[in-house]
């Protein structure tokens, strides 16, 4: 049963209509902000690491699934892979605040302007220097880039060619993508967000950037499978790949609240200076933010999807989905904005609608990725496994 | 207290879950069935309700972590306060360790005693055993007849299990080991 979505001319107008009501904020934002300047790149840097991490979240979840050989996901398997499409978007993204960085557009990153006797900075410049910072980035993208891309090939490859040989080949490249992704997960959070801040360091940082990462994709691979249903699309997914994806988002929620919880707890017990100078600015000028980045990725979904019946229920899994989505959000905003804004920062027009025009981005890349193939890869050799999923209670 | 039961032994889950189907429609009372390992399914064959140890769990969880929090606040505060690298005596982020520890060990033992009480299993328990080929091979749905052990009924009943596919059918009492 090939299945096709259609892009129709409704959801072109509205992912467009973001993306304009994103170009509207960042015009307008140049009218109304004396700081404008800092303000955009600071939250353009926010949004595309956020968003890139969404759609790197995509391939991660192809990869890990192919690697555990398990078959539930090959029925939505689709969408992920739609997601992944939007790499090349974030990374070209990600490739002008590199040129920014080069041509002086921005001060995002206060060590690419040291000050002669910062001595902390003068010894991590082995490491923290432009061109070595510029080489790194550009190996992450093209790597990830280049992983989705042979994933979603060989995946769409078997759409029209029922042989076991595509199946175990993407096994072999996942498996690459895993070891390439466990260290450029890390390295890109300290390069892109940990250096924003290049005078604090935390060990802890690369996996808490990485379990954000899971959560907030999960998220949305949630939001755009209910979607799709709603649509009309899909009818094959029912409450047992649901429930799945309820529990990777119950479970990385807890994950992330264990990793920031454990890179807080040690810093506040340790109260050395300079590792406290991450959290001070926080708790001083984004107390509130603070708590109720703790409250909505934590307490929150902690609470909604305790229960079986709940990740059973699509609009309680589509609610709780909305707030991690906004309150992974809140958690790139309170890594980028104290070391890049200060207290200048704010939440106003501008960011939410810089976000809504990074959401219109996303829709339409992912939407166009949808039209490129069936919603179903049904020459997978799990296919029929996942069409009939059910558990027995 | 040994009861008699009328058995229905099968040698397979398949078989055993496509018996369990026909007892119901014909109206059999089952009053246990004694499988080898778990047969998934069966207990929606059986009619059977989600188990509420998991509402135990939560119970369990809820009171580790408040006690560890109250169990903390009071001996830092007002047992024994401590001046530890300047921190403030209600030190809430040092207390989240222990109160996630004593949650989980909670909610673990308020689920395992739930279902061993429940389950009437534990040091010196007395467990009536049926046949010990239950825990080999065989699968066995035990009718009761204590009410209705008329000869009639008996041979009503085994004549129905015979239908439903049984491989071997029997009388017994169990035993206490």
């Amino acid at each position: 049963m090939e299945e096709k979505f259609i892009f129709s001319g409704k959801y072109k107008f509205v992912s467009l209509l973001l993306i304009l009501t994103g170009l509207i904020a960042v015009v307008a934002g140049f009218f109304v902000y004396h700081d404008h300047g800092s303000r955009f790149w600071a939250n353009f840097l926010m949004n595309t690491t956020y968003f890139n991490a969404i759609a790197l979240c995509g391939v991660v979840f192809i990869a890990v699934h192919m690697l555990g050989n398990s078959g539930w996901q090959v029925s939505i398997q689709r969408v992920p892979e739609a997601m992944s499409m939007f790499l090349p978007v974030s990374g070209f993204l990600m490739l002008v605040i590199l040129a920014g960085l080069w041509f002086n557009f921005h001060h995002l990153y206060h060590w690419a302007h040291p000050d002669p006797h910062d001595t902390i900075l003068e010894l991590k410049k082995g490491y923290l220097n432009i061109p070595f910072f510029s080489i790194r980035t550009i190996i992450y993208i093209a790597g990830w880039i280049i992983f989705a891309r042979i994933l979603r090939k060989i995946s769409v490859l078997q759409d029209n060619n029922n042989d076991l040989k595509y199946f175990k080949k993407s096994t072999v490249y996942a498996a690459l993508f895993i070891v390439f992704f466990a260290i450029t997960s890390s390295t890109s959070a300290w390069d892109w967000l940990m250096s924003i801040d290049a005078h604090w360091y935390s060990t802890m940082y690369g996996w808490y950037i990485f379990s954000g990462l899971f959560v907030s994709g999960t998220a949305v691979i949630i939001l755009l499978v209910l979607f799709l249903k709603g649509a009309g699309y899909m009818k094959h997914v029912n409450k047992e790949h649901l429930h799945d994806l309820g529990k990777y988002l119950f479970g990385f929620s807890i994950f992330w609240t264990y990793l920031w919880f454990s890179q807080y707890l040690l810093i506040w017990y340790g109260n050395i200076p300079e590792e406290t100078a991450y959290y001070v600015p926080r708790l001083d000028e984004y107390r509130n933010l603070f708590f109720i980045n703790l409250g909505v990725n934590f307490i929150f979904p902690f609470l909604a999807l305790m229960t079986r019946n709940s990740k059973r229920q699509p609009w309680i899994l589509a609610m709780v989905s909305v707030v991690a989505f906004i309150g992974h959000w809140i958690d790139y905003y309170l890594i980028v904005m104290p070391g890049t804004m200060g207290a200048e920062a704010g939440i106003g027009f501008f960011e939410i609608g810089m976000t809504l025009g990074y959401i219109g981005m996303f829709l339409f890349v992912v939407f166009w990725g949808l039209t490129k193939a069936s919603l179903v890869p049904e020459n997978h050799p799990y296919y029929k496994e996942s069409m009939e999923y059910h558990t027995q209670y | 207290m040994n009861t008699p039961y009328i058995s229905a032994w099968f040698d397979d889950d398949e078989k055993l879950l496509s018996g369990l189907k026909v007892f119901k429609e014909k109206g059999i009372k089952i009053a246990d069935v004694l499988t080898p390992f778990p047969v998934h399914g069966i207990d929606k064959v059986l009619g059977y309700r989600r188990s509420w140890i998991a509402r135990v769990g939560f119970i369990g969880g809820v009171l580790g972590a408040a006690s560890a929090l109250v169990f903390q606040a009071w001996v830092f505060t007002k047992s024994y306060p401590l001046n530890i690298g300047g921190k403030p005596f209600f030190a809430l982020p040092s207390f989240i360790p222990v109160t996630f520890e004593l949650t989980v060990l909670f909610a673990a033992f308020a689920m395992v005693f739930a279902f061993l009480i429940r389950s009437k299993l534990g040091p010196g328990a007395k467990t009536e055993i049926y046949d010990e080929r239950i825990t080999d091979d065989r699968f066995v749905v035990l009718v009761d007849i204590n009410e209705n052990h008329s000869e009639e009924n008996i041979k009503k009943i085994s004549a129905q299990m015979a239908e439903a596919g049984a491989m071997d059918i029997k009388i017994k009492l169990t035993e206490n080991k």
